[in-house]
């Protein structure tokens, strides 16, 4: 069982509050982009063992999206982030470093 | 004119603690800027109580602000003033960026009373309702089994619970169950 930590309303909410809204920092490819960039965006998705990190809704709470690093093994969580960002801040990537030495996700390590 | 009622018509239980159907309340939904000095003012005028920070609720009898969510405020107010606060407002806003919307009939309040009132609630939610974290003022939206809620301790032995009044007959039906002489826990 997963608790997040909101960082909207400041609540450590349980799973069960809270609504998945799959992997975080996508470029969403509009009008203009190529076949490829829209394939990466539509379908393409990282699927790690490991670290990870990925949208969740506060949906039985304060109703706020929020970004969360978490490890897809062993369900520890490294942080939540405002949903306003289209990257992990360098404190959430720090304290992954601190845990996962040598970590990658995508073009982040 | 049609007479309002509401959802289960003030229908109550009494078992290890007293659950009852609160009846008709006004219920006045409000989207802005929270930190906007002129959005609180207006709300603080109109509700006649300050802003609640986060989690938490001011209340004064049928008056109050709830706070919701980071951008989102519920005015409580007698069922009957529901239209005229709502027009006032929506004239003390003008001009902001806000929404504020009559969701009096859209909704259902319950309210817990007895000792054990936490034990009942945290049978169904996955908050933190102990003594020290949910304390006396402490409005928090979350679950009620499978429904969303927001629970609000009012006193040391009362609390409510609102939900949609769609939902108002599973949630009475909910309480009562945890409420059932026989079920008490006396975890705290
Ligand atoms: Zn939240």
């Amino acid at each position: 069982m997963l608790i997040l930590h909101c960082p909207n309303c400041g609540v450590d909410a349980d799973e069960t509050e809270l609504a998945p809204g799959g992997e975080a920092h996508l470029t969403r490819e509009g009008p203009g982009s190529s076949d490829e960039e829209f394939e990466q965006y539509l379908f393409l998705r990282e699927n790690p063992r490991g670290v990870h990190f990925e949208r969740w809704r506060h949906a039985m709470g304060c109703g706020k999206w929020f970004h969360a690093a978490r490890c897809t093994t062993t369900m520890e969580v490294f942080g939540t982030y405002p949903a306003q960002t289209s990257e992990p801040p360098q404190e959430i990537r720090d304290r992954i470093s601190d845990r996962r030495p040598g970590w990658r996700w995508r073009e982040l390590s | 004119m049609s007479e309002p009622v509401s959802a289960l018509r003030g229908e109550s239980y009494d078992g290890h603690i007293r659950v009852e159907e609160a009846g008709l309340r006004g219920m006045i939904t409000v989207r802005g800027d929270l930190s906007s000095e002129a959005v609180a003012r207006a709300v603080g005028e109109v509700s006649g109580v300050e802003v609640p920070g986060p989690n938490a609720a001011n209340a004064s009898d049928a008056r109050g602000l709830c706070w919701m969510s980071p951008d989102e405020l519920l005015l409580l107010v007698p069922h009957a003033e529901a239209g005229e606060t709502l027009r006032r407002l929506s004239d003390a806003l003008a001009g902001e960026h806000a929404l504020v919307v009559d969701v009096s009939d859209a909704r259902a309040t319950f309210r817990l009373t007895g000792a054990p009132v936490r034990e009942v609630l945290a049978k169904l939610t996955p908050a933190d309702v102990s003594p020290g974290v949910f304390e006396l003022g402490a409005f928090r939206r979350t679950r009620l089994a499978q429904v969303p809620a927001a629970i609000w301790m009012r006193d040391a032995q009362t609390a409510e619970v609102v939900c949609f009044r769609s939902v108002a007959r599973y949630m009475f039906d909910l309480l009562a169950t945890a409420a059932r002489p026989g079920g008490e826990v006396g975890y705290f």
